[in-house]
């Protein structure tokens, strides 16, 4: 079975909500779809909570906002890219505002800026502390007066066709009865978020898997910065849910097991009681991760349960202040912690939270490969370079959705066609997924068990400090899940919403991008940002000042080659925090 | 395979979704206190209409003199009556006190910028009643 | 507190059967462990088969909505300890039709969304080169509470009416539609009215409250819908007193 559409849009988060009504508001003659594995208002851009930087106050610059970007992401940003994204983000917001979403407002009704990691000036858009709700549901809830912009909801994506080194559709499932169809485009974009859950401990939902980055992976398209991996700070011990940095912007402080604010210890600044934009708490993300392993390694965190912790103090904020600014996180903290952070201290612990890496795109989302583009969490352009700031993800899937759509929109519109060579590889994508998933029978191990091998591995040997021998050892042992999993048990032969089926699908997607940041890992021999190697601890500008880019080989490992880093007025400097 | 009944066995065509609908029982309010609770209180408005006609009755009934007005009182006093009134009483007390509960979540009330309290609207209710209930006693006793 | 738990799990599969049936599970009783994390330790390690939506696991997405004891929750929110010694009842949730186990067919939900136009509505829309809508802390405050909802359908599922009559457009769709009638921003409450004031609007409503108590976001669309029926009657009286040709 076949459908056609002029453009296909895989994932119905912010990235790909946005992508949908730019191309339907700009060329409304153009047949447009989203496919989506959830309902789009359970994509995990809901999740996301502190906010979205723009420049809008009168004090503050774009030229501001990029060089604390580049800065921040250890000067891997391509700064064309940097300098096109603080341009646009300003309007992206203001067109979310004007779409209704409820951005926290000054008493005189002009929207509210916020302080954030990582950034010289107040520049965070907030709505309360659940920004992406808000955000997800302006975007879902507006997309839907444009009727003609047809929605697959609960289709799950599991290949895309290419012919002629151009990407002419997909194959999807349909979840809810099993049909396997072919939805021909003349163009793809991929907007499926991150991959979070490679690792045991993550802020992500279970819908995290890098179902996009594994697509385009195995359809050629090359992935770029794997290695980059964010941990954030603060996320809560055994759940992994992300207590917002916006904790820290209003003034929440880290203390170790003696009440220490240990962060002074890290080049981060000295500790002041109320806080200090880009210092302290508000440093960037992966430093303050890597300052808690060393905190951890000098026997000074708390010991718990479910591992090693620090607090996160923010008593002396006031029942009032984390009333109103930080309602959700009293919430989350109450439900999940039995704990009310009016009156006691947050157990937290770095998690992985966001993917730097991804789908190798330029400014216009455009990937290695004719008629796929890339827009979001599951694209690398770069502009978060080796670390994300807080809140430019928010206006990135703005800026770059927005981008995607006009730009796959201009391409679709040299019509494809469905070849008989595409509708073969359907075809026998089909074949693939009735022989070898749904009428699997004698399988031996549980799907569970190579994902938590995966995950364990992942965290020992490519966490915040990695090493030569451990990264060749998580190699060895992807390549060997990689194989274990056409073994692994599939007993649910249903057609009727398959969930087992579907978590094969999405193993087999995160083995591949785990193959990809393992791989990214092992060839980058320095540190920078969020990769650091305890075998080659300094910043090398020399031979790394590039962007990793590994294609998949079918005979042997897989290929990383470098691509420079695309300087424009920020020429590499040293990263100064707290001072 | 052990022998499966006929209702158990499925009708089921591929690719076509046999969605299961569980049939509702006419004893829905039964299952929750909540929904008990509900169904009483709409059922009071029966009471609460029965009070009107009554009240209606009776002032007819002192319209239209002396002897009327005995009579009414002595049917008043026939027993099934007065059970039917103190059934009433009761349902209309329950009537109120729900309503009054339920006043404020479908009233948002500002002043001067802060919303009223909850409580503040259901109260002046509740103190409305008493200050009429009051009033009649005393027409009824002192007066 | 004993250290397992019973959970005794719906299963509907429509290939081999026609009804529901019950399967019992024993899993361990953390005392940090949610409803749903007793179902993922049934699929990742006793029947991978179990079929059940769930995703962010903090209560905001709005997935993993199911009757617990006879109580629509969100299973990620809702602990395994609050019900020791169990048994723990999960089935899914009530008057949605189900597709397999624990999964409901939500497609209704998604229609009545539509309908009642929840997009800012404007005669004129201001140029992006003008700025923002300037809106007040307090004119934020009076659809506040209405824009929290996650789409999670307990107050549907808790709905009496909404169970016996499926046309009800429902509590979420008319808090959403209130969210946006109140929005200092938004001039499009006459075109909400018509699908408001229908039968199967609000007026199907007879305020029996279970939808707020059901709903893990505080949205209390049962007062939403009282507020409407206010707003619809007075809409009615003017239209009455003083008619409009066209609307």
């Amino acid at each position: 079975m076949t459908a056609s559409h002029d453009v296909v849009i895989v994932g119905g988060g912010g990235a790909g909500l946005r992508a949908a009504i730019a191309i339907t508001e700009t060329n409304p003659r153009l047949s447009v779809a989203i496919v989506s594995k959830v309902y789009p208002m359970r994509s995990h851009t809901v999740s996301a909570e502190g906010g979205a930087a723009a420049v809008i106050a009168p004090d503050d610059s774009l030229d501001e906002h990029a060089n604390d970007t580049i800065s921040g992401g250890d000067w891997l940003c391509d700064q064309d890219a940097v300098e096109a994204f603080v341009n646009e983000a300003p309007q992206e917001l203001l067109r979310l505002e004007h779409w209704g979403c409820p951005w926290s407002r000054q008493p005189d009704g002009h929207i509210a800026v916020r302080a954030f990691g990582g950034m010289k000036k107040r520049r965070t858009w907030f709505a309360a502390d659940k920004t992406g709700f808000h955000l997800l549901h302006t975007l879902f809830q507006t997309s839907l007066q444009h009727e003609h912009v047809v929605r697959y909801d609960e289709w799950f994506v599991t290949k895309l066709l290419v012919d002629d080194g151009r990407v002419r559709g997909v194959v999807a499932i349909e979840l809810m009865t099993g049909r396997i169809e072919t939805i021909t485009a003349n163009a793809v974009i991929l907007c499926t978020g991150g991959c979070g859950r490679v690792y045991p401990f993550t802020t992500n939902a279970n819908i995290k898997t890098g179902d996009g980055m594994a697509l385009a992976y195995r359809a050629g398209a090359p992935l770029k910065d794997m290695e980059f991996v964010q941990y954030h700070p603060t996320g809560l011990p055994f759940t992994g849910i992300l207590i917002t940095e916006a904790a820290r912007a209003e003034g929440g402080w880290l203390l170790n097991k003696d009440g220490y604010r240990y962060l002074q210890d890290y080049d981060l600044g000295t500790p002041s009681p109320t806080p200090v934009l880009k210092s302290m708490e508000l440093g960037p993300r992966d430093r303050l991760s890597q300052a808690f392993v060393h905190e951890a390694e000098k026997g000074r965190t708390v010991d718990t349960p479910y591992g090693q912790v620090v607090h996160l103090d923010l008593r002396h904020l006031g029942a009032e202040v984390i009333n109103t600014k930080l309602p959700f996180v009293r919430e989350l903290c109450l439900d999940y912690e039995k704990i009310d952070p009016i009156r006691e201290l947050i157990p937290v612990r770095p998690v992985v939270h966001y993917m730097m890496g991804g789908v190798h795109t330029d400014l216009d989302g455009a990937t290695g490969l004719d008629g796929l583009y890339a827009a979001g969490e599951v694209a690398c352009v770069s502009i978060n370079g080796a670390n994300r700031l807080g809140s430019n993800s928010l206006p990135e899937l703005l800026v770059f959705g927005a981008r995607a759509g006009n730009a796959a929109a201009e391409y679709a519109s040299t019509p494809s066609g469905p070849s008989p060579a595409v509708l073969a590889q359907a075809r026998e994508e089909t074949h693939r997924l009735e022989r070898e998933l749904l009428n699997r029978t004698g399988g031996r191990e549980p799907i569970s068990t190579i994902r938590t091998e995966m995950q364990e591995t992942m965290e020992e040997n490519v966490g915040i400090y990695r090493a030569g021998d451990s990264l060749g050892k998580a190699a060895n042992r992807v390549r060997e899940l990689q194989e274990r999993i056409h073994s692994a048990a599939i007993e649910d032969h249903s057609r009727t919403f398959n969930t087992q089926l579907t978590a094969a699908l999405e193993l087999a997607c995160m083995l591949d991008v785990a193959e990809g940041i393992v791989h990214c890992a092992l060839a980058r021999e320095e540190s920078r940002g969020a990769h650091q190697r305890t075998d080659f601890p300094a910043r090398d500008d020399q031979r790394f000042l590039a962007h990793s880019l590994i294609r998949r080989d079918p005979d042997g490992p897989p290929r990383v080659e470098y691509l420079p880093v695309t300087i424009t007025r920020w020429p590499p400097g040293e990263r100064i925090y707290g001072r | 395979m052990s022998e499966r009944s006929e209702r158990t066995t499925s009708r089921y065509t591929e690719f076509y979704p046999e969605l299961y609908r569980s049939p509702i029982s006419i004893f829905w309010w039964l299952e929750r206190r909540s929904y008990l609770l509900f169904v009483l209180r709409e059922l009071s408005s029966l009471f609460v209409a029965w009070s009107v006609v009554y009240l209606l009755l009776f002032i007819n009934a002192v319209r239209q003199g002396d002897a009327q007005y005995r009579e009414f009182l002595d049917w008043a006093a026939s027993p099934w009556l007065l059970v039917l009134n103190l059934v009433s009483l009761v349902f209309v007390t329950f009537h109120a006190v729900t309503w009054f509960n339920l006043t404020p979540q479908a009233m948002a009330v500002r002043l001067r910028g802060r919303r009223v309290p909850r409580s503040w609207i259901a109260g002046s209710a509740y103190l409305g009643w008493i200050v009429v209930s009051a009033f009649v006693a005393w027409l009824l006793v002192g007066a | 507190m004993a250290d397992r738990i019973t959970l005794q799990v719906t299963r509907y599969r429509p290939e081999q059967e026609a009804e529901p049936s019950v399967q019992e599970y024993e899993v361990p009783l953390h005392k940090d462990w949610a409803v749903l994390d007793g179902l993922n330790h049934v699929k990742d390690h006793l029947d991978g088969t179990l079929s059940y939506r769930w995703s962010c696991r903090m209560g905001i997405c709005g997935s993993c909505g199911m009757t617990v004891n006879g109580e629509p929750k969100l299973t990620c929110a809702t602990f395994l300890s609050d019900y020791a010694p169990g048994p723990v009842r999960v089935e899914p949730l009530r008057n949605f039709p189900v597709i397999r186990d624990l999964v409901v067919e939500i497609t209704d939900f998604m229609t009545k969304l539509v309908k009642v136009k929840p997009w800012i509505v404007r005669e004129e829309e201001k140029p992006l080169s003008d700025g923002e809508y300037l809106q007040t802390p307090a004119e934020m405050d009076e659809y506040k509470q209405f824009s929290m909802c996650i789409n999670c359908m307990l107050c549907y599922s808790a709905c009496p009416v909404y169970g016996l009559d499926p046309q009800f457009i429902g509590p979420a769709a008319i808090a959403l539609a209130q969210r946006y009638n109140l929005d200092s921003r938004d001039e499009g409450s006459a075109d909400r009215l018509d699908v408001l004031s229908e039968h199967e609007g609000v007026w199907a409503c007879t305020f029996v409250g279970e939808c707020t108590r059901a709903c893990p976001k505080d949205v209390d669309p049962a007062g939403a819908i009282q507020r409407y029926k206010v707003t619809a009657a007075m809409e009615s009286v003017k239209s009455f007193l003083m008619p409009r040709g066209d609307r």
